[in-house]
């Protein structure tokens, strides 16, 4: 029951995958189609009650993706409970957007890619740019009937990458997407944010720094694909069948480059660590550099 | 249990908001922090323009600010932080309304655990929670300076 593209936007046409992103006007057009469900999905854990789009249901991060006790997601159980309860189906598309430029949305759908959710696309430039186009929203509740999601369990060997992972691959391109005082190493958490999780400064050896919001146009949505190309290609080095780990903080906006690279460029072998500077900067003995270049891959003993 | 913990020294207004959200099932209580999130108080008309009069609460993932006022041992505090985040706004409005009106030695009584004590801990996530702790924190710092200097 997958839902036709949006093939209204000629930015989209030009990208890898152009159906990875719907425009608010397609969307619009489509709310309450059956086989469709948008969902919202917020840094801020209120923002959806005070308005969304009407009929999308809000996924948490923090406490519906995340599994409270151990730091990981849900399994392949929790996932279908989640998912069930939501009123999604297997085959359902699911357009997800939400605040901060979709940091939080790209996180869920990366999550959503791990349990192997086919068809599940970003709203561009998310709920501001809804709202700032002067579109629906309501806080009207949304009610949707319970589904039976099937269990799945999580592949988390082909989009993800643990610690061990990016100790492998050093030498292979690496993708820092914080900001430039993280990178550097003179702070550990982005401006304006607070100093938390990690006890060491810098970035992983060699990582390349490509601050996530470059990918982001005046209008709140993705750069077209000759700017992102510029960006990622030109500037940092990428290359086509090249193997790529990004990573961030906590691994929120790391998603939203992964998204990027993934989707919207056609690289195949992108993973997110997700475990990222907090773990990475935390951890005992794992080389880091500091400073704005990127550094030499350590000797191995 | 650990929510009561902290009884004996928590001022009746901060105790009153604290059972309005155990009494209600977890979800529920989401919708009472979205409450007191409309209901932040704007800030007076003399902090209009002046900045500089408040202190951003790092603690916080959006940029939410306070300021403290102490009078006659009587403490004010004031926040502004914007619509478009509720959770932090709710945190504000939560210690505006508990703060405000304590004597200088009830506020710096507050537990400084108070915000993982009203239930929001698996509503709101922990990491979120702790941004309500260190915007009570500063209060408390600035009533402590302001103690001395009012």
């Amino acid at each position: 029951m997958t839902v036709e593209f949006d093939t209204s936007s000629p930015k989209f046409a030009e990208y890898a995958e152009p159906g990875r992103l719907v425009t608010g006007e397609w969307l619009e057009a489509r709310l309450g189609q059956p086989g469709l469900v948008v969902v919202e999905s917020d840094e801020d854990v209120l923002l959806y009650e005070t308005g969304h789009i009407p009929g999308a249901v809000k996924v948490d991060w923090h406490t519906e993706l995340n599994d409270p006790v151990v730091r990981d997601y849900v399994d392949g159980k929790g996932f279908a409970d989640l998912l069930s309860s939501k009123g999604i189906s297997r085959d359902d598309t699911v357009v997800i957007y939400g605040d901060k430029n979709n940091w939080w949305a790209a996180y869920a759908l990366w999550v959503f890619s791990l349990f192997g959710h086919e068809d599940v696309r970003l709203l561009d430039g998310g709920r501001d740019k809804w709202i700032a186009e002067g579109r629906p929203i309501t806080t009207e509740p949304t009610v949707r009937e319970r589904t039976k999601y099937p269990v799945v369990e999580r592949d988390d060997s082909v989009l993800r990458a643990y610690k061990d992972d990016v100790l492998a691959h050093l030498g292979n391109p690496l993708i820092d997407v914080r900001s430039p005082e993280e990178y550097n190493g003179s702070r550990t958490s982005a401006p304006a944010y607070p100093e938390e999780g990690a006890l060491r400064a810098g970035h992983i050896p060699t990582a390349k720094s490509v601050p996530w919001a470059r990918a982001v146009a005046e209008d709140g949505g993705f750069k077209p694909r000759a700017e992102l190309d510029a960006i990622y290609r030109e500037e940092a080095g990428l290359s086509d069948g090249d193997p790529i780990i990004a990573y961030c903080r906590i691994g929120e906006r790391s998603s939203h480059t992964w998204f990027v690279l993934k989707h919207l460029l056609g690289f195949e072998n992108v993973r997110n660590y997700d475990g990222s500077w907090t773990e990475w900067g935390s951890a005992v003995r794992v080389p880091i550099v500091t400073g704005d270049a990127p550094g030499e891959v350590p000797g191995r003993s | 249990m650990i929510e009561r913990m902290t009884e004996t020294t928590l001022p009746a207004s901060l105790a009153e908001i604290r059972d309005e959200f155990l009494e209600l099932p977890e979800p529920e209580r989401l919708q009472l922090l979205l409450e007191f999130s409309n209901e932040l108080p704007a800030v007076p008309a003399r902090y209009e323009g002046h900045q500089e009069l408040f202190e951003q609460v790092l603690e916080c993932q959006s940029p939410v600010f306070i300021a403290i006022e102490v009078d006659d041992d009587r403490v004010a505090m004031f926040a502004t932080a914007p619509r478009e985040a509720p959770t932090t706004r709710g945190f504000a409005s939560i210690l505006v309304q508990g703060l405000s009106g304590l004597t200088v030695d009830e506020a710096l009584a507050v537990p400084d655990d108070y915000p993982d004590s009203i239930g929001l801990r698996r509503a709101v996530s922990p990491l979120r929670l702790s941004g309500m702790t260190g915007m009570l924190a500063r209060a408390k710092r600035q009533i402590r300076a302001k103690r001395h200097s009012s």
